[in-house]
């Protein structure tokens, strides 16, 4: 488990991404060939059943240590990571073992079906042989949730660059359905489960913010626009009777979207559509915030496809009838677009991302002040002659979105965050005044750096109220800007309205509590847009 | 009556009318240890350790108005009697004890059980008060003996010099600095910043010896660096001159360091949890051993501490001060006090 331990020091000391592939491959050309298959099982979220509760382990671990639960709590929440407190907290080992991974992770699946008793054996005996850092790894192999910034096209490339090999294949092999004790290393990297000739997808074409006003960009009718959709941008590729949908950020997302599996039927081979991932419901695009729920789940239960139902809205199409056409013209690849999605027999659900009318500049920007209205982001403006490139190219397809809304709150609470900032108070409450009343507004931990951070810290550590648990209520002093997409009636906040995507857009120190927004002005926003 | 009462220009011993580690100007002041949040200029006299009248000198140019002690030696205030025991935090770091008609407080400063090599070793101090640090009063901060965690360093600044990179140190110009020198004197030529060489000075010219280091002039080569290990204080970690370095590899030594979050928030490329301040273990140990009757918790995680404290029978409570003001930052372990030279 050395090697193994000391790969996740290196992981995790590193934010930058070559550094951190640079330690994988040197992991994955030095470790054992047996542990190789159950890191990448482990590290793209293939979970082996849990042969022990959290909730046992964590009783376990205060019975060890002698503490009360009180204080385990404290540390918890100082520390921001159960696996970690618990190996923080539990006496020094009196023994030493040292085991290959594999042999730790098939000995844990053994677990499952045993009694209390044996578990319970195995786990003290396990906690009194290894050090801090083996402990943490060996709880986190309980859990079998490492989450250390490693994403799986990271990873992928990585094992890609240690194999010389291609890495959608890789990819695609080991998003394909595997056992990492029925597989060799070689095996996967071969892609001998999968055929991955029919998977690999094109690079996705991507458009720059448009930063000067649209008349810069000539005559209209040079032009295509179409509403900027915010969900997924996804690729679908049909080859030889397999269908395949990749994400973005080139990751395998097939089985998270049931709803688009017709067009295994219905699309015809050698086609690959360009578009995005949306919830839509009876025709209409749902916010983000619904899409949210359907996405990185393994499961997906009945509420969740009837609330937040898939559907694809294409814009492009980069193969026809098994050729690649991304160097036709946008008007010519349109057209054939068109003609695909109107041969599909089931309706409504893959649809043609609209091509909006217009024949002025002038007339597009009051257009796409409507974007909100139709949960659309902006407009994508696309030249009509253009190529479909590879990644991002300045002149042909920019992106003209709105600007967010936003509003002065003051913070009323803190808490501590998890991860990288938990010892620091990194997630906010905001409030807006209401008469004399501060009513919570809005939640938001992103968008300060880390020295405003750090500020914030020693404000909350000196001005909080309560010394126990982990939200401080603090004095109502530090006035922060909060940008956000939308505005809703809400009957579950107190406020009697919701914000979407609130972020912090920066930190007012020119202003104090008193110049904040009232919850009337809200009120008049949410009437103005209804 | 009790010996001393919390004021808010910090703790004052009203029979001999002389504070603590005071915070505000006072006519007299009874100095703990050399680090900024202990030490505030402007007092009338102070009264402190043989060890830290070099510190005060040449931090904050004090030196007329400094009456010294060494330790164990008992002078009378007013009819108090004074006398300083080791703390173990730093070079003459002592705890305060305090005696008036057999009743007796131990202020404690701040403290740590092991001993370093470099300050004078802590002893623990009967009392029927005893005024407590609590910086790390969390039970998930057990500190490794010293000479593994050296051992860490010492195969980290190998492989970095194997590697090409050049090994930095990131510690407190007092006490943390020291310690390091001390320890890992020998195979690397230790190369320090002015603060840090010129304590050192300081040092040697009343008797503490410590190995050789060279102090970072612009003359000196960049690949002369590399090949050896440069300390700095945490005020230059992210500035500009470590970067212009030959691939440079920060390594942070600070109890926070324990933590992985600790060592992802400063982004080191390594972090060494070697602490001058007490671990839980070291701060229970440190108490019980007192047999105080009453223990006031004074910085760090007073709340918690102080409500275990009173959970296993230590009548305890937590008094706010403006110690350790620097504790909550990640970096932090005692105030740095802002360089005037940087070098280049």
């Amino acid at each position: 488990m050395k090697r193994f331990s000391q790969l996740i020091q290196e992981l995790e000391l590193s934010n930058k991404t070559n550094d951190k592939i640079a330690a994988l491959v040197s992991y994955f050309t030095e470790a054992d060939d047996k542990d190789k298959p159950h890191v990448i099982a482990m590290f793209t979220g293939k979970r082996p059943k849990r042969p022990v509760n959290t909730a046992l382990i964590k009783q376990w671990a205060i019975e060890l240590s002698g503490i009360p639960e009180w204080l385990f709590s404290e540390s918890y929440s100082s520390v921001g990571d159960l696996s970690e407190t618990i190996a923080l907290v539990l006496p020094p080992a009196k023994n030493t073992i040292e085991k290959p991974l594999n042999q730790w992770i098939t000995e844990l699946a053994q677990l499952n079906g045993e009694t209390d008793e044996v578990k319970k054996a195995y786990i003290l005996n396990a906690w009194d042989s290894l050090n801090t850092q083996e402990r943490f790894i060996f709880n986190k192999l309980i859990s079998g949730n490492f989450r250390i910034g490693v994403s799986n096209k990271m990873l992928v490339n990585a094992i890609a660059k240690q194999n010389e090999e291609d890495s959608s294949k890789i990819m695609h092999s080991i998003m394909g359905k595997w056992l990492p004790n029925e597989i060799t290393y070689k095996e996967l990297i071969a892609g001998a489960h999968v055929n991955t000739d029919n998977s690999w997808p094109y690079p996705f074409c991507l458009a720059y913010a448009l930063e000067t006003e649209p008349e810069n960009l000539g005559e209209t009718n040079a032009w295509q626009a179409e509403w900027k959709w915010d969900g997924i941008r996804g690729q679908i590729v049909k080859r030889n009777g397999e269908l395949f949908i990749w994400s973005r950020g080139e990751e395998l997302v097939t089985d998270q979207f049931p709803e688009l599996h017709f067009l295994k039927e219905e699309l015809p081979d050698g086609s690959v559509l360009d578009g995005e991932i949306l919830s839509v419901k009876d025709g209409n695009v749902q916010s983000f915030s619904i899409l949210q729920q359907r996405l990185n789940r393994k499961t997906i239960n009945k509420s969740q496809l009837n609330d937040a139902p898939i559907g694809f809205f294409t814009y492009d199409i980069l193969e026809f009838d098994a050729k690649d056409i991304r160097q036709e013209p946008l008007l010519k690849r349109r057209l054939i677009l068109v003609d695909v999605i109107k041969k599909l027999q089931t309706k409504n659900i893959v649809l043609l991302s609209p091509v909006i009318e217009f024949d002025s500049w002038e007339k597009l920007a009051e257009l796409r002040k409507t974007s909100r209205e139709i949960n659309s982001e902006g407009i994508m403006l696309k030249k009509l002659d253009s190529v479909f490139h590879t990644g991002r190219k300045r002149g042909d397809w920019w992106k003209w979105k709105i600007n967010p809304y936003t509003i002065d709150t003051v913070m009323i609470y803190a808490q501590k965050g998890s991860g990288r900032r938990a010892n620091f108070y990194t997630d906010y409450t905001f409030a807006v005044r209401d008469g004399e009343q501060l009513i919570t507004i809005a939640k938001a931990y992103s968008g300060l750096t880390d020295k405003e951070i750090k500020e914030v810290n020693s404000f909350v550590n000196k001005n909080a109220i309560e010394k126990f648990g982990p939200v401080r209520t603090v004095k109502p002093e530090l006035v922060f800007e909060i940008a956000f997409e939308g505005i809703a009636e809400s009957k579950r906040h107190k406020a009697g309205l919701a914000l979407r995507f609130p972020r912090i857009a920066r930190w007012r120190k020119d202003k104090k509590a008193d110049e904040i927004n009232t919850l009337d002005d809200l009120r008049q926003l949410l009437y103005s847009t209804l | 009556m009790s010996l001393i009462e919390f004021t808010n220009r910090g703790i004052y011993c009203k029979q001999g009318n002389f504070y603590i580690d005071p915070w505000h100007p006072v006519d007299f002041a009874v100095t703990t240890h050399g680090h900024a949040d202990h030490v505030k200029w402007g007092n009338k006299n102070y009264l402190c350790h043989e060890l830290t009248k070099p510190i005060l000198k040449q931090r904050y140019g004090l030196e007329n108005n400094v009456q010294t002690l060494p330790y164990h030696k008992e002078i009378n205030i007013n009819g108090i009697k004074l006398s300083l025991f080791p703390a173990g935090h730093v070079i003459g770091s002592s705890q305060i004890r305090l005696e008036y008609k057999g009743e007796i407080c131990v202020v404690s400063g701040d403290y740590k059980v092991e001993y370093d090599g470099i300050s004078t070793a802590f002893e623990p101090v009967k009392c029927h008060t005893f005024v407590s640090e609590s910086t790390f009063g969390l039970p998930i901060y057990t500190w490794e003996q010293q000479e593994l965690i050296f051992g860490q360093i010492k195969n980290w600044v190998k492989d970095n010099n194997h590697k090409g990179k050049t090994s930095i140190l990131v510690a407190y110009s007092l006490g943390k600095a020291q310690r390091l020198i001390k320890n890992l004197a020998g195979e690397y030529p230790i190369y320090v910043h002015n603060s840090i060489a010129n304590l050192n000075e300081g040092f040697a010219e009343v008797g503490i010896e410590l190995p050789e280091t060279i102090r970072i002039t612009s003359e000196i080569k960049k690949d002369e660096l590399q090949k050896g290990i440069v300390i700095i204080p945490p005020a230059l970690a992210d500035g500009r001159w470590v970067k212009s370095l030959q691939q440079p590899a920060i390594g942070v030594c600070s109890g926070w360091m324990a933590v992985r979050a600790g060592r992802r928030w400063r982004s080191a490329d390594a972090g060494f949890a070697l602490s001058d301040h007490a671990d839980w273990p070291g701060l229970l140990s440190a108490i019980k051993a007192t047999e105080a009757e009453k223990v006031f918790v004074t910085h760090g995680s007073t709340a918690v501490f102080s409500k275990y404290l009173n959970e296993i029978g230590i009548n305890s409570e937590e008094v706010l001060t403006k110690y350790g003001a620097e504790d909550d930052e990640i970096i932090g372990e005692a105030n740095e006090n802002p360089l005037k030279e940087e070098s280049k």
